[in-house]
């Protein structure tokens, strides 16, 4: 499926970016004109994507965060990728409550999040490589418009 | 994120506004713990109601301070009125640990009456 629309975006691993990243991520895709709740659904799920970048991707190292998002007709698609320390397993990494830095405060709760927020994530990762992200969100509430 | 703190008695309320994600965790975490060194705080009300955004971050700030709150013999509560951190709670499992309340009366009521 072809985007209708499609942006790029690119900043430093630091964690006041995070509200920037899921404020773009929300604009973008208000575009569509979702429910505020749908918003809300993006931006907690782009939070914890682009968070989990800084912390566990470049464990608060310097290192570059690159956003793409990609709309479709009634539906977004938003990839999130570091070039950081990688995900063994991602399987393992993907289970409720796994964190592998509990001394933190992490609940291991971030993907779990991401998945219940929307409809659909992938996780891509190699270990020393790097690990991308995709969420993928309908917005329901376009039913029946037009 | 700012959170504004008020006491009845024994039980400390923290009132959070604004954003709380992994940026402000630090601070959060910082600002509660020094209120809870205070020898007159026994039970702590966390009052999300001000808070607009919240994701897993905040969950760790409030488990992390729950787990200490329960060893200086405490209990904590939650005032939760949005629905989509309200969710986060659901999912997140926290609500096994702490009961969740509208409004400050019935928190404070919960706290009393147990
Ligand atoms: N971008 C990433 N790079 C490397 N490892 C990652 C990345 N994202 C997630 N992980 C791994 O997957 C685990 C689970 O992530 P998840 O977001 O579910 O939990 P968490 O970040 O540990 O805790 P929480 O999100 O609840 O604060 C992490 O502990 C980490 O080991
Ligand atoms: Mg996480």
């Amino acid at each position: 499926m072809q985007p209708i629309n499609e942006m790029k975006l690119e900043f430093v691993s630091k964690s006041s970016n995070e509200a920037f990243a899921r404020v773009v991520a929300a604009a973008f895709a208000s575009q569509l004109d979702p429910t505020i709740e749908e918003l809300a659904d993006v931006k907690t799920a782009v939070s914890e994507a682009v968070t989990n970048a800084i912390i566990h991707g470049y464990e608060n190292r310097y290192g570059i965060i690159k956003m793409v998002c990609r709309q479709f007709e009634k539906s977004v698609e938003i990839e999130i990728s570091d070039e950081g320390k990688g995900i063994e397993n991602i399987e393992e990494a993907m289970q409720p409550l796994y964190t592998s830095k509990p001394d933190m405060e992490r609940s291991g709760m971030g993907f779990t999040v991401m998945q219940s927020f929307m409809d659909k994530i992938q996780v891509r990762s190699k270990p020393g490589e790097g690990t991308t992200v995709t969420l993928y969100k309908e917005f329901n509430s376009l039913d029946g418009l037009q | 994120m700012d959170i504004k703190f008020s006491n009845r008695g024994s039980t400390l309320i923290a009132m959070f506004t604004g954003e709380l994600d992994h940026h402000f965790a630090e601070y959060a975490r910082n600002k509660i713990e020094r209120e809870l060194m205070k020898a007159t705080t026994r039970n702590v009300v966390f009052d999300l109601t001000g808070l607009n955004f919240m994701d897993s971050s905040g969950i760790g700030v409030i488990v992390g301070r729950y787990a200490k709150i329960m060893k200086l013999g405490g209990r904590s509560v939650i005032i939760c009125s949005n629905q989509k951190i309200y969710r986060l709670l659901e999912i997140s499992g926290i609500l096994k640990l702490m009961p969740v309340f509208e409004n400050l009366d019935s928190a404070l009521q919960a706290l009393l009456s147990a």
